[in-house]
């Protein structure tokens, strides 16, 4: 096992030290969809002691043109991402420990997740959770790195508190109203470059070579043929409500939680019961049986047709339903078959 | 008007005086875009309104949050 790491420690700028910290450091990946799943595999190949890594949806058909730790039985079995991430996971690097969460990230989870966590990827597909993560970035002192891609289309940037401005800081900086879902599809090229840049700025901060940081924020579009950085050191405001001097973490408030959301480009509502509940889902797909088709029952979910709508019902109390985009529609099906 | 955006020449309307006006021939507008005019980053406030001038260099950034 020792030849494992040989070609990363012949690297000069890691090395066998560089090694040895990359082995003791525990990276949070918050989403297990194209960007996550990327990131996992790298850091998990590269040797870190420990990754975590959260999601709430499971595995669909649609995911395997780009999501590369996933295979066609995980669609079939309807496969929560953080279970099947896990698995393969294990299977490529059985040295690292890999702890798998399925869940929605609020600000309760946020807080719990990030102990003792040395690094925070985002793999995440909305803005919501993102400033969530910022502002437990700095609240924390752990560094965090942004990326998103649509279609050939992708950016990053890496946050250091206490450095770097933080991604309340550059909102604020530039007109809002544009953070919609994106559902212009992608190309897994775009995912593979942000990985790539999100990858190499994590290897540097787990070898804690911060000098080495790109320090820019970087974009590019693979099909225009463009590729952008950016100095925006500037952009840093000492009065930011994240991450300046009179701070009070605004993304971290509970008031700002919802328990229901739209899920980004995928006509499909989630609803969070009010307190946490153990879903039984083997009395739910009998009780469900009578008016529905039970699609798929798994060891962490149940997803059953009513008519025209999907209802995947998650064990951790979490349910998912598909063909709307209605919130009170929405509700009303939950409130029916399992209020 | 003649700009070089995101290092390459391009070629825009006359009637594209201002930044706001850029963004908007460009389709981008209504998304979140960081502007970096010849060499400044441009602030919330006065982007749209900034005045632009044949062979100005601007790099364009917009935010997404797809993953
Ligand atoms: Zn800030």
């Amino acid at each position: 096992m020792s030849e494992r790491y040989s070609r990363q420690e012949l690297f000069d700028p890691i090395g066998k030290e560089g090694q040895m910290k990359i082995q003791q450091k525990h990276v949070l990946i918050v989403g297990a969809g194209a960007l996550g799943t990327g990131s996992a595999e790298a850091l998990v190949r590269a040797g870190v002691q420990k990754i975590t890594i959260v999601d709430r949806d499971y595995v669909e058909w649609s995911n395997l043109q780009r999501q590369q730790l996933y295979h066609e039985q995980d669609a079939r079995n309807r496969l929560p991402k953080a279970v099947a991430a896990k698995r393969r996971l294990t299977e490529v690097n059985s040295e690292v420990e890999i702890d798998a969460r399925v869940m929605d990230v609020g600000v309760e989870e946020i807080e719990e997740l990030s102990r003792d966590i040395d690094l925070i990827m985002d793999a995440t597909d909305n803005f919501d959770i993102r400033m969530m993560i910022n502002d437990m970035s700095q609240k924390a002192n752990i560094p965090w790195i942004y990326g998103a891609c649509v279609g050939s289309y992708g950016i990053s940037y890496t946050i250091i508190p206490g450095e770097t401005p933080c991604l309340q800081c550059i909102l604020e900086t530039v007109p809002i109203g544009g953070l919609t879902c994106d559902t212009a599809g992608i190309i897994s090229p775009a995912v593979q470059m942000v990985v790539s840049y999100q990858v190499s700025e994590a290897m540097k901060i787990l070898v804690e070579d911060f000098q080495s940081l790109r320090k820019k924020l970087v974009s590019f579009d693979l099909w225009q043929n463009q590729h952008t950085f950016i100095q925006i050191d500037k952009i840093k405001k000492p009065n930011c409500l994240s991450c300046g001097h009179e701070r009070t973490y605004p993304n971290l408030s509970f008031t700002n939680q919802t328990k229901t959301a739209v899920l980004c480009g995928r006509d499909t509502v989630q609803i969070r019961p009010a307190e946490p509940v153990e879903r039984d889902l083997d009395h739910l797909t009998q009780a469900l049986s009578i008016d529905g088709e039970i699609d798929v029952q798994n060891p962490y979910l149940l997803s059953v047709d009513i008519n025209q709508h999907r209802l995947v019902i998650f064990k951790d109390g979490r349910v998912l339903i598909h063909g709307t985009k209605d919130i009170s529609e929405a509700k009303s099906l939950y409130y029916r078959y399992l209020g | 008007m003649r700009f070089f955006i995101n290092g390459d020449q391009v070629e825009v309307p006359a009637s594209v005086q201002t930044v706001g006006s850029l963004l908007e021939h460009f389709d981008i507008d209504n998304k979140v875009v960081i502007v970096e005019h010849n060499g400044n980053i441009l602030s919330k406030d006065t982007q749209t309104e900034q005045k632009l001038e044949d062979g100005d260099r601007l790099e364009l950034v917009h935010f997404v949050g797809g993953g």
